[in-house]
């Protein structure tokens, strides 16, 4: 299977005084198609090593490769444009714009990128809003919706251009144990529908034990890689 | 293009608020921009009226004192075909006096061609007694004359002439012009009657023009000396001998611009430091467009949308002010019952006006603009 995204030596140091050294020559690769998560205590570099999975930030050494392209000579409008169609976010802190409703948000990512017919993406849109359980609230100002609510809302927009990966950050830290279960069995259930990589991080064991790869970093290193 | 807009919009009505303090503050300021550009030009405008409106702007006499123009009909032929041309009269003129009892007034004795009597100095339509002059033998006189004499219409005046001529005349209408020297000074006939009380035949004293835009006078006092190429005539315009009211006029112009550059400057201050505020209030909103792929233009171009919106709103509020204002002031400031201005709007100025004052408001934007450009997502991110 080909690789979506492709960590090579990758190393994250934050300079100040004195420099903070997060993460340690990690070497990681997703295949298109898996369901991974990745696990650590708070602190461990698990965020970094999201957001530099995401292009969001940049390693202080080594490569980062997603579908098959080094990132390194991409421009901050080219990166910009491969985040859009290729990945899409789920953020700990969910983040939907409070000035539109939720559907507007979901399509954002799809007004940024532009590609397809907008009927698709709306009817696209329905159909998930449908999946996640939060129809009725689809035209609610993001708001004036629940914290459950908009994290539901925010997983459907990380869909809505039909990326090769999802990254999501913590995704059901605001859903009770019910919702959680439901919302990886959504995950699952798009993940083979559709081969989507997802790429989740966690530190609840027992979300990662429900996924077919677990990674574990501690201390800015890789600890554990255990494929199912 | 879209979305930017779009998501400048949203921007805008979610802090309806803010927004109207925005526009609001910003019509304000437009709207005092307007107001005293308008005023001012209203005063000028009625000022320069006043003074040079109801008489010629350019006048040919002979260059030599007390010598009469001949052959004359040719030459108001050629200054008529001007396109920057209004009107050209002609008068046969000359001090005379009112005999009345033993007094002996000094006045100017004005034989006017129709187009000079009307069409230049509008008596006919200062008229407030009595009608226009319709033979040799009428004449008319000033407000101010006909109290001091205490005559009026019906009533016979004695002009004599300082070559010895005496000859009653019939005052047929009283005028008031609202210049002194016109309403208290002049005896006004008709050409024929002046050529014959002087004996002038078929010449004439003076050649007098109204141009169509006063402020050009000299250019069209150059023209008229150019196609007449008379050396013993002698053209000159109200400019040459008003030269303080000019320099008066382009101070205040000067002063005038000098006001609307500055309303213009603190309307794009304060559109780009609220905007920069903004940019900070949307930080979160911007990481994550950014993070989910949109470009750094784009998100910028919401700036400009913003500062440009704001910009209409203000400019359409602020002009409807503005116009409210002046009109407010043609109503309410009327010492002596009569208004001090006309009510005249000039869309070219009004135009001009909100051109600038939008265009502003979107350059204002890209103060912000260029702030959101250094906006890194992972930043937002990372704050949580």
């Amino acid at each position: 299977m080909a690789q979506v995204i492709e960590l090579r030596h990758v190393e994250k140091v934050y300079r100040g005084s004195p420099d903070v050294q997060v993460l340690f020559d990690i070497n990681l690769a997703f295949e298109e198609g898996s369901f991974n998560s990745i696990v650590g205590e708070s602190g461990s570099g698990k965020s970094t090593l999201m957001n530099i999975l995401g292009t969001l930030d940049t390693p202080s050494s080594g490569e980062v490769v997603v579908s098959g392209q080094s990132i390194a000579s991409m421009g901050r409008d080219k990166l910009a444009e491969l985040r859009n169609r290729t990945i899409g976010f789920v953020f700990q802190f969910h983040y939907l714009l409070p000035e539109f409703t939720a559907m507007e948000n979901v399509l954002l990512p799809y007004a940024i990128g532009r590609q397809g017919s907008h009927r698709e993406v709306v009817e696209w849109a329905d159909e998930l809003f449908e999946l996640m359980g939060v129809s009725k609230v689809k035209h609610n100002p993001a708001s004036k919706m629940s914290g459950g609510q908009q994290q539901r809302v925010a997983i459907i927009r990380s869909l809505i251009n039909k990326p090769k990966v999802v990254l999501a950050d913590e995704p059901t830290g605001n859903l009770d144990s019910v919702n959680t279960a439901a919302a990886y069995e959504r995950f699952r259930d798009i993940n083979k529908r559709y081969g989507t990589t997802f790429v989740i991080v966690t530190h609840d064991r027992r979300i990662a034990e429900q996924t077919d790869r677990i990674v574990e970093i501690r201390d800015g290193r890789l600890l554990l890689d255990i494929s199912k | 293009m879209g979305l930017p807009l779009r998501i400048a919009v949203r921007f805008l009505r979610s802090g309806k608020g803010q927004t109207a303090l925005i526009v609001g503050g910003i019509a304000i300021a437009i709207s005092v921009q307007v107001f005293v550009g308008l005023l001012i030009d209203s005063l000028q405008s009625g000022l320069v009226e006043q003074t040079v409106g109801n008489s010629p702007q350019v006048t040919i006499r002979s260059s030599e004192e007390n010598v009469t123009i001949s052959r004359w009909e040719d030459m108001v032929t050629g200054i008529a075909s001007l396109s920057t041309v209004r009107e050209v009269g002609v008068a046969a003129s000359a001090n005379a006096f009112v005999s009345k009892g033993n007094d002996s007034v000094p006045v100017l004795f004005r034989g006017l061609s129709p187009a000079a009597a009307d069409g230049i100095y509008g008596i006919s339509e200062q008229l407030y007694q009595g009608q226009g002059i319709q033979a040799s033998g009428e004449v008319l006189i000033g407000r101010k004359l006909s109290e001091k004499l205490a005559i009026t219409v019906g009533d016979s005046l004695q002009i004599s002439t300082p070559g010895g001529t005496l000859v009653a005349y019939r005052i047929v209408g009283l005028f008031d012009v609202g210049v002194a020297a016109i309403d208290g000074g002049w005896v006004v006939a008709n050409l024929r009657t002046g050529q014959s009380l002087f004996g002038f035949g078929d010449r004439i004293t003076s050649i007098e023009v109204a141009v169509t835009d006063v402020f050009e006078a000299d250019v069209v006092a150059a023209d008229i000396a150019a196609l007449l190429n008379a050396g013993k005539l002698e053209v000159t315009n109200w400019k040459d001998d008003n030269e303080q009211l000019l320099s008066a006029l382009e101070s205040q112009s000067l002063s005038n611009n000098i006001i609307q550059a500055v309303i213009i400057i603190s309307v794009a201050i304060a559109i780009a430091s609220l905007l920069s505020v903004t940019v900070l209030q949307k930080r979160r909103q911007l990481g994550i467009l950014k993070a989910m792929g949109i470009k750094d233009r784009a998100a910028s171009l919401i700036f400009v949308f913003q500062g440009l919106l704001i910009g209409i709103m203000a400019s359409a509020l602020g002009i409807s002010l503005g116009l409210g204002l002046l009109y407010s002031f043609t109503v309410f400031a009327t010492p002596g019952g009569e208004s001090i201005i006309d009510f005249a709007v000039k869309p070219a100025f009004v135009l001009r006006s909100l051109a600038i004052s939008i265009t502003a408001s979107a350059v204002a934007g890209l103060i912000p603009a260029s702030r959101s450009l250094r906006l890194n997502p992972i930043d937002v991110i990372r704050e949580g």
